[in-house]
């Protein structure tokens, strides 16, 4: 993946899989580290799965459906001398806390970190694919939250009006694209 | 700034909009989403199909939608086209300016760009 953007729209693509209603990602910065997370209220996955995720030889011969891009995630971080981890809560077994956690640390000067992109453009792109699941965004830059976007309030003022309309995922872009503008201020 | 304001306004105007929308949607196109596509950057295309088709004025005739690994990843960006009646029309190595001339000359014009299409020798 030439940006992380694109492996956070990969990665957030499982969570919808996983049937969640609400999927955070969450970004926080500071002057050398960038921490990504990725938390969604889907089925979540047994403990035998979650161990298998990470592995792509392992994954893209049986769970095809999880496949390469939870490893590529953590091979992005790793290669800066970060780290990964997953947390998932299976909802067999808890009923009303299930889900998945994904956090990837990066180091910001290491040579070989992957420059996060346009995370504007991943954001709209899954809103746009999946009108009907919340996503909370939210960028922080040394712990100032600077750039958030929830669908539940932008939902909330469209009522029956669905998300992917043309019009109101241009509105989100410019709405996103203008705190990121904003943020240089912080 | 954009303001909640703002999206009001958008939905007052998508309100009426959406009643005569529905139902009158006769083409489909399909974006390639999964690691393979997006890697392969699916993601300035599927945008490009999306602003292209609004542009064009065929947001009532055209929906754009993403979908998983379609299994041919070494064609990526993939793009499906689906008419009503119609032969599937599949897309290969798109870039968002292919992706453009697709929506001027296929989905306006209703002409298959096949230079770009996939062929049966090439699988």
């Amino acid at each position: 993946m030439k940006e992380l953007s694109l492996n956070i729209l990969d990665v957030a693509e499982n969570s919808v899989k996983a049937g969640a209603g609400l999927i955070q990602i969450i970004i926080e910065e500071t002057v050398d580290m960038l921490v990504l997370k990725i938390i969604d209220d889907g089925c979540g996955m047994s403990e035998d799965i979650v161990g298998t995720v990470i592995d792509p030889f392992y994954t893209t011969r049986t769970t095809r459906d999880v496949g390469l891009g939870v490893p590529l995630l953590k091979l992005a971080a790793e290669q800066t001398g970060g780290g990964f981890s997953i947390e998932s809560k299976c909802e067999s077994e808890y009923p009303d806390n299930h889900g998945t956690r994904v956090v990837a640390r990066f180091f910001k000067n290491h040579i070989d970190f992957t420059p996060l992109g346009d995370v504007v453009s991943s954001v709209t792109t899954l809103i746009q694919g999946h009108p009907d699941t919340d996503f909370l965004f939210s960028h922080f830059f040394d712990d100032n939250k600077c750039v958030s976007l929830d669908t539940r309030e932008i939902r909330e003022v469209l009522g029956n009006v669905s998300l992917n309309e043309y019009e109101v995922i241009k509105w989100i872009e410019e709405y996103l694209r203008e705190q990121y503008a904003d943020t240089k201020a912080c | 700034m954009k303001s909640l304001a703002e999206l009001q306004a958008i939905r007052d105007k998508m309100k009426d909009k959406v009643v005569i929308r529905e139902g009158t949607n006769d083409i489909r196109v399909v974006v390639g989403m999964a690691t393979c596509g997006i890697a392969a950057g699916a993601r300035p295309v599927l945008n490009a199909l999306v602003e292209s088709v609004n542009e064009l004025g065929l947001s009532n005739k055209v929906t754009v939608s993403q979908t998983g690994c379609i299994g041919i990843c070494q064609f990526e960006p993939v793009v499906e086209v689906f008419e009503a009646g119609k032969e599937k029309v599949t897309y290969v190595k798109m870039t968002a300016e292919k992706a453009k001339e697709v929506a001027e000359s296929h989905l306006q014009g209703g002409k298959v760009l096949t230079e770009y299409t996939l062929t049966e020798g090439e699988l």
